[in-house]
């Protein structure tokens, strides 16, 4: 009973360290804001890790979404009658929805899970303690401009997704399915709001750059230096991004578009 | 330096395409090139019932966009809603005596407003009122006097 009791208590205080040493480590990072700023050039190639290498996975993706949106709400909307409205859907759902979180989802995949399994590997072959023994500080050193990269990254690859997919669904619902093009365009416009909708994916999105990046970030420093330590890291990451960034949308909805 | 300088080119290439996708969405997807901004000036209209107009509605005259709909708010003198109107500043010349009217979109369109000009000479100016209102049809209402007039003549 009390063993049982004990177990509990020991799982909480472990979830409560593992949070606790979370924001401190994103503190530290952001700390490191001031030493990045006079090496920019270590930002670069970060953006580069998680952005110029997405490009091709988002764009893809992006067209298609875009493409089967356009497909399945001409289903329903021409039942309707309200074929014309094509655009609004397709556009609204990609900006404010569809855009944002199906990239903070590959990006977790695809550039969230590469972190951690550098960082972790960094960790498990000892080169952030060899850092260290230099005088350089490995958070401000390698943390600090991946953290960077993802935040920057993640907006613009979520505005090339959403810019994609209206563009996918342009060509399937203007030029396979025969909405009238002009119908498309100006309800679109008409209906989507710049302050409301683009501005709001992007704060969307830089959110969950924020937090995709933290995660990747935490767990591939926490990581038990083993290559079993490192592998459970990786899927972690990918996992509570995913998590966190389908909870997020949820409460960043009800906030933005709740009334 | 040759590496890096790919790098660079790579990133500025990768940033340009991602602010370009936002330009597009602001310009081509999104209302900004067509709204009116914090420009214009400012009409208002008493209504008895705007039955379900929404802030940002658009205010037509003869099927032309020319401004939105800014506000809403309950007159608690006069129990009646005041709609605020903010119109483009292109065009100035509404008479004082033109008539605004909610009307619908479609069966189940949203609801807009359309200003039908008078014939006078003057022109409303800033914050001017639109006296001659036409409030929005409700369905049941109407539905209901349908019924009731049905059940009078037997």
């Amino acid at each position: 009973m009390l063993e049982s009791l004990a177990r509990l208590g020991h799982l909480g205080l472990d979830a409560l360290a593992r949070i606790g040493r979370g924001h401190l480590l994103l503190l530290a990072i952001l700390g490191g804001l001031a030493s990045l700023m006079a090496r920019p050039r270590l930002l670069l190639a970060q953006v580069y890790n998680v952005g110029v290498l997405s490009v091709l996975i988002i764009a893809v993706s992006g067209l298609f979404v875009g493409m089967v949106l356009s497909l399945q709400g001409h289903y329903v909307l021409s039942q309707f009658g309200a074929a014309e409205s094509l655009g609004v859907m397709v556009a609204a759902s990609l900006v404010r929805e569809l855009g944002p979180v199906v990239t903070a989802l590959l990006v977790a995949g695809r550039a969230g899970s590469a972190l951690t399994a550098e960082i972790g590997l960094m960790k498990a072959t000892e080169q952030l303690s060899g850092l260290e023994m230099m005088a350089v500080d490995p958070i401000k050193r390698i943390l600090t401009p991946r953290f960077f990269g993802g935040l920057v990254s993640m907006p613009l690859l979520a505005a090339l997704f959403s810019a994609v997919g209206v563009m996918g669904g342009y060509f399937v619902g203007v030029g396979l399915l025969g909405v009238d093009e002009g119908a498309f365009w100006s309800q679109m416009q008409s209906k989507i709001d710049f302050r409301e909708d683009i501005v709001n994916g992007v704060i969307k999105s830089l959110v969950f750059g924020w937090v995709v990046t933290w995660i990747a970030l935490f767990e591939g420093y926490d990581a038990t230096p083993t290559s079993e330590g490192v592998s459970r890291a990786t899927t972690r990451t990918v996992v509570h991004s995913a998590l966190a960034v389908l909870g997020l949308d949820f409460v960043l909805t009800a906030l933005m578009f709740g009334d | 330096m040759n590496r890096l300088r790919t790098l660079e080119i790579l990133v500025g290439a990768f940033m340009a395409a991602g602010f370009l996708a936002l330009f597009f969405l602001a310009m081509k997807v999104s209302n900004l090139s067509a709204d009116v901004g914090g420009e214009g000036y400012r009409l208002q209209a008493r209504f008895e019932n705007v039955g379900s107009l929404k802030v940002r509605a658009p205010v037509t005259i003869a099927g032309v966009r020319v401004g939105r709909v800014e506000a809403i708010d309950f007159d608690q003198k006069r129990f009646e809603a005041l709609v605020t109107l903010r119109i483009d500043p292109r065009y100035r010349q509404i008479p004082e005596d033109t008539i605004a009217s909610i009307f619908t979109a479609g069966l189940l369109g949203e609801q807009y407003i359309s200003l039908s000009p008078g014939g006078s000479e003057v022109n409303l100016a800033d914050g001017g009122m639109l006296d001659h209102t036409q409030s929005a049809l409700v369905l049941e209402q109407m539905i209901g006097q349908f019924l009731f007039k049905k059940a009078e003549e037997g």
